[in-house]
């Protein structure tokens, strides 16, 4: 077994710095890495580019980082939560580049599997596509799209062990097993850090060889952007 | 003329028995509500669920299940969690077998916008255009006018596309049609809309074959 364990979020960000590239798990609030985010707020780093499918709401998730103007630049599939966001994108402060959600999922997984590249006809004949490599098979067009070069993938999961194995809970799973092992150095929060041999490897979401450092979030808070309900009968 | 119910109503007798559908945000979330229910079908949400089910009762939320919409929900009895590839695998790969969803405007070529309006609103288009790109079976659901009170079934789009020539069908507020040979061709009337409200609401080439029925809601 190789262990991946650090014992804190400071030990687990050692190395991030100013101008880098980072990639975080999540879909709106639902499974992002709330412990790195802070951690990176507490560092006070700026000018960096964050891949990350929305941008947070105001005061919490990514927004936290916009509000402290640490992101420069932001690739994303929807913003629409965020009045921050919205407000520096429009003013030209935020540089944003909006990409199709399968696009940017598969973008993440190109970079996970060594694929430097794959057609999608995700896009074509929009903005998207502009300027890109555009290629027909079977009578269909389709847009080349790069995988992702990130420096950090911050994931979240539900459990995972010291050898770096994951299992995610619910939608919580989203982009971040795709985002494991798809940057130079993957940071994994997990709720739970069991030891070994404790996570059957049959039911394993995530092999731990895509994991570099993992350790126990000291505390999720795991808001509910739309909590919508139904009566009782 | 119809409500947002009512339009969701009429969509839902499009799905049928085997299918797996993928429900946009707004109108289209409804049509999940008027389904028969003497038939089996799947909801697929594209942040990683399927077999998709009601709101949870109050106190059973949880954060880790939600929807596209970010809507805290419930699973029904052989769903199934799955990272966002492998969603828009579905997706991508024609798995799944209808699209419902909302647009600004469509053109009667079967071009759709639906995510931008230019230095006003940028919301991004989430999977709308993975989706737009590759189902086979798309539905537009949408009010015919916008709130000026201009079609939104065009000649062609004036706001940035999410796809092009993909839509096949809309359903809105006045009436059903189908878009082929890049003309829309009016197939129902809203109750009570008369054909001629319609040709003043649609700016595309609208087509009218005799006698147009009215919808069997």
């Amino acid at each position: 077994m190789i262990n991946k364990k650090v014992n804190n979020v400071r030990e687990a960000l050692l190395g991030v710095t100013n101008n880098m590239t980072f990639m975080l798990g999540g879909f709106g609030l639902c499974g992002i890495p709330e412990n790195a985010i802070s951690e990176l707020v507490r560092l006070e780093i700026k000018n960096l580019t964050c891949i990350s499918n929305n941008a947070g709401i105001d005061n919490f998730g990514l927004g936290l980082l916009l509000q402290n103007k640490q992101i420069n630049k932001m690739i994303s599939s929807y913003v629409g939560e965020n009045d921050e966001f919205e407000r520096q994108m429009l003013s030209g402060e935020l540089e944003v580049e909006l990409t199709p959600q399968g696009t940017l999922a598969e973008k993440c997984r190109a970079a996970q599997a060594g694929f430097p590249a794959f057609y999608t006809p995700a896009g074509y004949g929009t903005e998207v596509a502009k300027g890109k490599e555009t290629r027909e098979f079977d009578g269909k067009m389709h847009v080349l799209e790069p995988a992702f070069k990130a420096d950090f993938a911050f994931v979240k999961a539900w459990k995972g062990d010291v050898a770096g194995n994951l299992i995610f809970k619910g939608t919580a799973r989203n982009f971040n097993p795709l985002m494991c092992g798809a940057a130079t150095i993957t940071v994994v929060e997990v709720e739970e850090l069991v030891p070994l041999g404790v996570l059957d490897p049959n039911q394993i979401h995530t092999p731990g060889i895509f994991v570099q450092r993992i350790f126990q979030g000291e505390k999720f808070e795991k808001r509910i952007e739309q909590r919508t309900v139904r009566k009782r009968s | 003329m119809l409500d947002k119910n009512g339009i969701a109503k009429r969509i839902a007798k499009e799905v049928k028995n085997g299918y797996y559908v993928n429900l946009g945000i707004g109108i289209p979330t409804l049509v999940a509500n008027f389904v028969r229910d003497d038939i089996e079908v799947e909801f697929q949400s594209e942040n990683g669920v399927l077999g998709m089910g009601p709101f949870p009762y109050e106190g059973e939320e949880d954060a880790d299940i939600i929807n596209a919409g970010k809507q805290t929900i419930t699973t029904m009895p052989g769903a199934s969690f799955f990272d966002s590839a492998t969603s828009f695998s579905m997706i991508r790969g024609k798995h799944v077998h209808l699209t419902i969803l909302g647009a600004m405007e469509v053109s009667e070529n079967g071009d759709i916008a639906n995510w931008k309006i230019p230095g006003k609103m940028v919301k991004g288009m989430g999977g709308a255009m993975d989706l737009v790109a590759s189902a086979d079976n798309i539905i537009v659901a949408m009010m015919h006018t916008n709130k000026r009170g201009e079609s939104k079934l065009l000649k062609r789009c004036s706001l940035p596309l999410t796809g092009v020539g993909c839509v096949t069908k809309v359903v809105t507020n006045l009436a059903v049609l189908e878009i082929k040979n890049n003309q829309f061709y009016l197939l129902e009337r809203a109750p009570g809309v008369s054909v001629e409200v319609i040709q003043n609401a649609t700016e595309g080439t609208l087509i009218i074959e005799g006698e147009i029925p009215e919808m069997n809601l």
